[in-house]
């Protein structure tokens, strides 16, 4: 009985690793090993906070995320000093002042991440028509999560010959129909890291997901921790239960 | 009207005081404690407990994410992910009724196998089998309101959707559309009674779930056998019997659960609901939460609308039938030998039917879905009530106990 259990609890575990990777028509994604796998994931915080550096120097040109305040920041390991440095380079539009107007002030911990457009039609205009798709939950807004968006950092390639490649579009082995309107993002060396990490590309996309990974489900480690204490305490739960059973229904006949 | 000397006196004045005003103890000793359960009652006996947890569960997780959830086309989205970030715990309520959701389908499933299998429709039973129907279409269409609410891409093509199939309705179609929706398209005004009614369903939903119960404690639960408890030496009490069955079941339930909310919560959701609702552009299939995905396969399945809708509102209308389609006098399968294949054939007609809905309609999964559309509706319209004339059945067996003792 308690064989069965543990073979459907595992069962499921694996399920769904291989559910993350299922049915893309483009190529096959090579998986990658992440910390926050498995039953026991963490983050990889020093490879978060590279992965955040790399956002705000190459992604956040283009890409918001909006879902995001600053004050966030302090769980992947800033302290509340460095956080209001951080918030402190961008702009927000506040107001109205006493005056009635709107004014300029430097953001704050307690504000969302910047915007880097002021609009759609903006985002749009700048690029090529193609809305640059905010970023807060992309891992979980993509079949194949992290690894989907790891191979798409990593996947651009020249464009084969006979494929047809639209105007203003760019060829990417991962992007399903191949096609896809963000020029190839990050190259080797595209951000300078202060901890002496190698800065290649394979590593930047590594560092970049793993920030993405931790925007978008910034409870992973509490879920997988409490997870743990709520399967044992039905494991015990059920294994009394299955005695008292036993015991109860021996008189039954 | 009672008489005052039939009172039954407990020990604890307490009791014997709500006793005396409402006998409500006398009553719950009588159906939860005393209540006689065959005693070859497998652990499928064990679902319906089991679903009216869950039912508790949805309610009081529903309630909790209502205090943060906002309903209007603008904030939804914003709203939800606010509860999954910044309410304490917001995550694990929200996921506890994402994945509550799916989960009370499986075992609504189970529990329907179980009757379908064993007969639990069949006299006298069978108002407690349309309470049953009754439930679980009032279940699929507060699952399909709350799978709008979050307003993400799915949640808003769903809605298009499924709001769109009334207006193959002839004549009238293009206006009850409009009445339901409360303006031309979807939009702020379809969000905000759609949450309204996905807030109150669940108590009507309670309400029945009461009638169901209530109805089966008349006659009794039914059992593998299919025979009727005729002395009491083939009943067990529930308590403590049946209650550590139950709680042994709701153990293993737990434990899958918990796997599932923890490890894999977003298991059973489409990534597209991760993308927040946007009326110009449209996803690359449009798919129904899995547990409505058999009847999206027979709405499909047809190239005409008004067919299509037809067949799929007909599929859920054929179950409040059944008990007087199936003809045959024995309960349970086990004594069937052919109509005993025919119904597995079709609870695995019911799976297929469930993956080609969330494929696309096209090709193999057309065919599939034609094939598995017609075998759907033969077993309840053909075999349902012709099998029994030509079926030759096992021999029953005298008692309960005579099956039991044989184990």
């Amino acid at each position: 009985m308690m064989n069965k259990l543990l073979f459907t609890l595992f069962a499921l575990i694996i399920i769904n690793s291989s559910l993350q990777a299922e049915e893309l028509k483009a190529e096959k994604l090579k998986k990658q090993d992440w910390s926050f796998e498995g039953i026991t994931g963490t983050f990889d915080r020093a490879s978060i906070q590279r992965g955040f550096k790399v956002y705000r120097e190459v992604c956040a040109v283009c890409h918001s995320m909006n879902l995001l305040y600053y004050r966030d920041l302090i769980d992947i390991g800033f302290s509340p000093d460095q956080i209001k440095v951080i918030a402190s380079e961008y702009t927000v539009i506040d107001g109205p002042n006493d005056e009635g107007e709107m004014f300029e002030r430097p953001a704050r911990p307690s504000d969302r991440f910047v915007d880097p457009y002021r609009n759609d039609v903006e985002a749009r205009l700048s690029n090529n028509g193609a809305y640059p798709p905010d970023l807060s939950l992309i891992t979980k807004s993509r079949k194949g999560g992290a690894d989907y968006l790891y191979n798409l950092l990593t996947g651009y390639a020249e464009t084969e010959e006979g494929s047809d490649i639209g105007e203003g579009m760019y060829y990417n082995l991962y992007m399903p129909g191949n096609q896809i309107a963000m020029p190839q993002p990050l190259y080797d060396e595209s951000v300078e890291y202060d901890d002496g990490t190698p800065n290649n590309l394979n590593q930047l996309s590594y560092d970049l997901t793993n920030f993405l990974v931790w925007a978008a489900e910034p409870e992973l480690e509490e879920r997988k921790r409490i997870g743990i204490m709520a399967i044992l305490f039905f494991v015990v739960f059920g294994v009394f239960s299955f005695f008292l059973k036993l015991r109860l229904w021996k008189k039954v006949s | 009207m009672k008489k005052n000397t039939e009172v039954k006196k407990y020990k604890n004045s307490f009791l014997n005081w709500i006793e005396y005003r409402l006998p409500i103890i006398s009553y719950l000793e009588r159906e939860y404690g005393d209540y006689p359960m065959p005693k070859n009652a497998n652990y499928f006996w064990s679902f319906g407990a089991m679903l009216t947890i869950i039912l508790v569960v949805m309610i009081f997780s529903g309630i909790f994410l209502a205090m943060y959830y906002t309903p209007h086309v603008d904030m939804a989205f914003e709203s939800t992910e606010r509860i999954m970030r910044d309410v304490s715990f917001g995550w694990l309520i929200r996921y506890i009724h994402s994945n509550g959701a799916s989960f009370f389908f499986i075992v609504v499933y189970l529990h329907m196998v179980r009757s379908i299998y064993y007969g639990s429709f069949k006299y006298p039973r069978e108002l407690n089998w349309l309470f049953g129907v009754t439930i679980y279409l009032l279940m699929m269409v507060t699952a399909f309101l709350g799978y709008t609410l979050p307003w993400g891409q799915m949640s808003y093509w769903a809605a298009t959707v499924i709001t769109n199939l009334f207006s193959a309705i002839p004549l009238v179609g293009e206006s009850i559309k409009i009445w339901l929706l409360g303006d031309y398209t979807v939009g702020n005004a379809t969000l905000n009674r759609f949450f309204a009614l996905h807030y109150v369903l669940p108590f009507v939903i309670l309400g029945i779930v009461a009638l169901h119960v209530a109805a089966v404690h008349v006659h009794g639960s039914n059992n593998p056998s299919g025979v009727e408890v005729k002395t009491p030496k083939d009943t067990v009490k529930f308590f403590p019997y049946m209650l550590i069955k139950d709680t042994l079941a709701f153990s293993v339930f737990g434990i899958i659960i918990s796997a599932v909310i923890f490890f894999g919560p977003n298991l059973m959701a489409e990534v597209d609901n991760y993308i927040p609702a946007d009326p110009m552009v449209t996803p690359a299939h449009i798919v129904p939460n899995w547990y409505l995905a058999p009847f999206y396969a027979i709405l499909r399945a047809v190239p005409d609308k008004l067919g299509g809708v037809v067949l799929m509102f007909g599929s859920i209308l054929v179950l409040f039938f059944l008990p007087w389609l199936d003809k045959s006098k024995i309960k349970s399968c086990s004594y069937r030998p052919v109509y005993k294949w025919m119904t597995i054939l079709f609870f695995a007609d019911f799976f297929i039917l469930g993956y080609v809905g969330l494929k696309p309609a096209v090709g193999t999964y057309l065919l599939m879905a034609r094939v598995g559309v017609i075998y759907y509706f033969l077993y309840f319209l053909v075999l349902a009530p012709l099998v029994p004339k030509f079926e030759k059945t096992s021999q029953l067996p005298d008692s309960i106990s005579d099956v039991y003792g044989a184990k």
